[in-house]
């Protein structure tokens, strides 16, 4: 960390309106060469619009930018592209069908008079994934056939041969494995080592904490908070952030834990799980860890009807009940919040009431018509009682802010009145504000007598709320435990197929 | 009802364009019109009033089935040749002394019968419905010939003859009964697409299948439903085709389902689905009605009509892309 050298990139002042919307207030930050500085903040707090302000999207109404000491107004991306900003968006944006030497160099081929020159476009990809010390990548395999974490190092490699001087990566990690989150921290090590800049936005602090030099903290659209990451503690930062304290986001709170409700035996679908065997008891949260690609999701798919089951029982209220479509499973009383916000959980042009209330019209519908102001008021009930900031419930949920939009999939359970919740990944990519909300939400519903099973890949959440946690490895449950004989290290290594410690038998204990 | 209770301007704006957009169209294309003075006296009469309705209204209503289906995310190219072939089993029913009810009922279960088909095999084969429905239009169009030897059907004089006939081809009233029929379909499928649960799930697959089968809605059977319930539309259309020809044509209504596609655009739907009105289809099919009596008037000759609906196609989708561009 070069503390006296030049900024390579300075923010001052920087603010914009967007309509009646004051979404930057007066942003301040600098980085400097071979920094990693993490932008910090909750959902809504301005961090996507200030990095749209920053790669040419929007202008700034007031403040300056500066790149190398001189103003810098991009006018378009473009522009900020070819001053040296690389930006890496939560979603990839690769062409699937392409090869990684085409996707690498693609919209930059070397070549003349549109014949492209196939060995140099090799070379200067090859020389990307070189930086990267990802050169051993199969360079004319088509980037589907890639996983997510080799397709993030295709496209920073794309960023890479650019040259540019700053990379901004918004929510690199949310869709990686443990394990490639690691790989990708020493990735984006030596870029920094390279001389390059990096602004990293996530919303998982302790990711940020262990990569980050410097870090700025965002709250409602104005920079609250910037320091040296080494002399700052997490609880510092969420204290900033969220502007109150907020000691304890996870809820231990007494319930009781009752009959089997449903329970999978040796569970196999198509290709994943294998076998999975799993006993859910009333009041209980029962936590799924694992590997992305572990089968986790593919485990709720299947028992939710979505996928078929190929071999192995599902019984729910101690009755065998193993083949079933999903309005058959709604009926059983079940609900799946899809891991799938925006592709699958969610109608994004319909309105809240609809999405809200779609599972079950039937709490209101007469001879097979709805009438609209009832369902509206249905709607508002759950809107109020979710606290999801909204306008109206005839109001487009596409507005919505992720962490609402998770709030409404979430109360459309709540209103199919579920007693079995298979929750896949409920708090990804959403604010830590709404995530304690979720938190608080599940420990109610177990007081409540419902069953929960919960699949994440963030451990802290898993061990903040779970009764009992089984660790999925290779489409298998390899151990189920309490939570509190967990540790997160204990958890990572069954998750990555590593014998444990002590490795306890695969038995409840009581709670 | 929904009462929206911020009421900042850009909302209300947007609301307002949603719900109106086609009828400015409208209104702005008969307005183009009565800018001329030889036109005006002849084209504000009732007499062409009735001219455009009628003409309009086979269009019409086989937009309220392809509404459904478009919204749903689908598309249907075999409308023309369902209409077609309707015409022909209507014409071939009334030549076998059939009584004039049991035609209708089975003309437009004729209709119905193609869309349960091409319904099904789009569900149970999750085919893409283009594919499908192109080779539908083939099929029927084949089956209209086939079923009427390659000529026209002309039965006797009978009932169904008259759905389409002006008795007074100078005054609005009486309007054809073909007019009536259709005016109360579309209310009925308003209400059908605003309020019924059916409806709510015709565009809950379109807007997301993915999310229409995780909130346990049957994506099959409701697609079935849905390209039965167009069929039966087009199976009507048929008949009126019938009516206004007072003979079965196995030729006639070629490119009808671009017609009826194109009032369904005009009327704000997206064919990539999740988003329509019947209102607003009912409005789209207007608008080409009056442009094409009001360009005839004017002695345009066709093509001039063609160039003018084209333009005017990708118009309404232009703005409406424009429209939401500035929502997000």
């Amino acid at each position: 960390m070069t503390r006296a050298a030049p900024k390579r990139l300075e923010m001052i002042g920087v603010q914009k309106r967007f309509g009646a919307t004051h979404a930057l207030r007066g942003v301040s930050f600098e980085v400097g060469p071979s920094e990693i500085h993490t932008l910090i903040g909750e959902n809504g707090a301005g961090k996507s619009t200030l990095m749209k302000v920053l790669s040419g999207v929007h202008a700034p109404d007031e403040g300056r930018i500066l790149l190398d000491g001189k103003a810098f107004k991009p006018s378009n991306p473009h522009h900020a592209r070819l001053a040296g900003i690389a930006m890496i968006y939560q979603e990839l944006n690769l062409a699937p069908d392409l090869s990684i030497v085409e996707n690498i160099t693609l919209g930059d081929e070397p070549g003349r008079w549109g014949w492209r020159d196939t060995k140099k476009q090799r070379s200067s990809a090859l020389e990307a994934l070189e930086k990267l010390d990802h050169a051993s990548l199969p360079l004319d395999k088509p980037v589907r056939q890639l996983s997510i974490a080799e397709q993030q190092i295709v496209e920073i490699a794309r960023a890479l041969i650019r040259q540019p001087k700053v990379l901004i990566m918004d929510e690199p990690t949310s869709s990686l494995t443990q394990v490639d989150v690691q790989n990708l921290f020493r990735v984006i090590g030596l870029l920094r080592d390279s001389g390059v800049s990096v602004v990293y936005i996530s919303h998982f602090l302790e990711e940020c904490q262990q990569i980050s030099d410097r870090f700025t903290v965002l709250r409602d659209g104005a920079s609250v908070g910037t320091g040296d990451m080494k002399q700052v503690e997490l609880q510092d930062i969420i204290r900033m952030m969220v502007g109150r304290e907020m000691r304890d986001i996870y809820p231990r709170r007494q319930h009781t834990i009752g009959d089997p409700l449903l329970e999978l035996d040796k569970l196999a679908g198509k290709r994943k799980p294998r076998s999975v065997t799993i006993q859910l008891r009333k009041g209980e949260i029962y936590g799924i860890a694992g590997l992305v690609g572990a089968g986790r999701t593919e485990t709720l798919r299947a028992c939710f009807g979505l996928d078929r089951v190929a071999s192995g029982r599902i019984a729910i209220h101690g009755k065998e009940n193993t083949h079933a479509i999903p309005r058959q499973r709604l009926d059983q009383g079940i609900g799946l919040l899809s891991e799938n916000r925006k592709e699958e959980g969610l109608l994004l042009n319909r309105d809240l009431a609809d999405n809200l209330t779609l599972t079950r019209f039937s709490a209101f519908a007469r001879m097979g018509f709805i009438p609209r102001s009832i369902q509206l008021k249905t709607a508002q009930k759950w809107i109020d009682k979710l606290k999801v900031k909204t306008r109206s419930p005839s109001q487009s949920i596409s507005e919505l802010s992720g962490g609402n939009q998770q709030k409404i999939a979430i109360g459309r359970l709540l209103h199919h009145d579920a007693e079995i919740f298979l929750l896949d990944e409920p708090t990804r990519g959403i604010d830590i504000g709404s995530k304690a909300q979720i938190y608080s939400l599940i420990s109610e519903l177990a007081i409540q007598g419902k069953a929960i099973l919960f699949v994440s890949s963030y451990l802290p959440e898993l061990l903040g709320i779970c009764d009992t946690i089984g660790v999925m490895y290779r489409g298998e449950i390899k151990a189920s435990r309490p939570a509190s004989e967990w540790t997160e290290h204990n958890l990572i290594s069954v998750a990555v197929g590593q014998s444990e410690d002590q490795t306890a038998p695969a038995t409840h204990g009581q709670c | 009802m929904a009462s929206a209770k911020d009421s900042s301007v850009q909302f209300n704006w947007k609301q307002f364009l949603n719900a109106f957009g086609p009828l400015f169209g409208l209104m702005l294309v008969i307005a183009l019109f009565s800018l001329s003075p030889e036109l005006r006296p002849v084209f504000f009469t009732g007499g062409n009033a009735k001219l455009i309705l009628t003409q309009t209204v086979i269009v019409a209503t086989g937009a309220l089935g392809m509404t459904l289906i478009i919204v749903s995310g689908g598309i249907d190219l075999s409308a023309g040749s369902v209409v077609a072939l309707s015409s022909v089993v209507a014409g071939n029913l009334l030549i076998q002394d059939f009584h004039p009810a049991t035609a209708i009922l089975l003309t437009i279960l004729a209709g119905g019968c193609i869309g349960a088909i091409n319904g099904s095999i789009i569900a149970g084969f999750r085919m893409v419905p283009f594919i499908v429905t192109l080779g539908m239009m083939g099929i029927a169009r084949g089956a209209a010939k086939w079923m009427a030897n390659n000529q026209t059907v002309n039965p006797e004089e009978n009932p169904l003859n008259r759905i389409m006939e002006p008795v007074n081809p100078l005054a609005l009233w009486p309007l054809p009964l073909g007019v009536w029929i259709t005016m109360i379909l579309a209310l009925l499928m308003i209400v059908v697409m605003k309020y019924s649960v059916f409806g709510r799930y015709v565009f809950a697959i379109g807007s997301n299948e993915d999310t229409a089968r995780l909130c346990g809605i049957r994506v099959r059977f409701n697609k079935i439903m849905i390209y039965t319930l167009a069929g039966f539309f087009f199976g009507l259309a048929g008949l009126m085709q019938y009516s206004r020809l007072t003979q079965g044509d196995p030729t006639v209504a070629i490119g009808l389902e671009l017609e009826i596609i194109a009032a369904v655009v005009i009327g704000g739907a997206s064919l990539s689905g999740g988003s329509g009105s019947i209102s607003g289809t009912i409005l789209g099919a207007l608008i080409m009605g009056v442009l094409k009596s009001g360009s005839s008037q004017m002695n345009w000759p066709t093509y001039m009509q063609e160039i003018i609906i084209g333009i005017v196609i990708i118009l309404a989708v232009g703005l409406d892309k424009w429209r939401h561009g500035r929502q997000t």
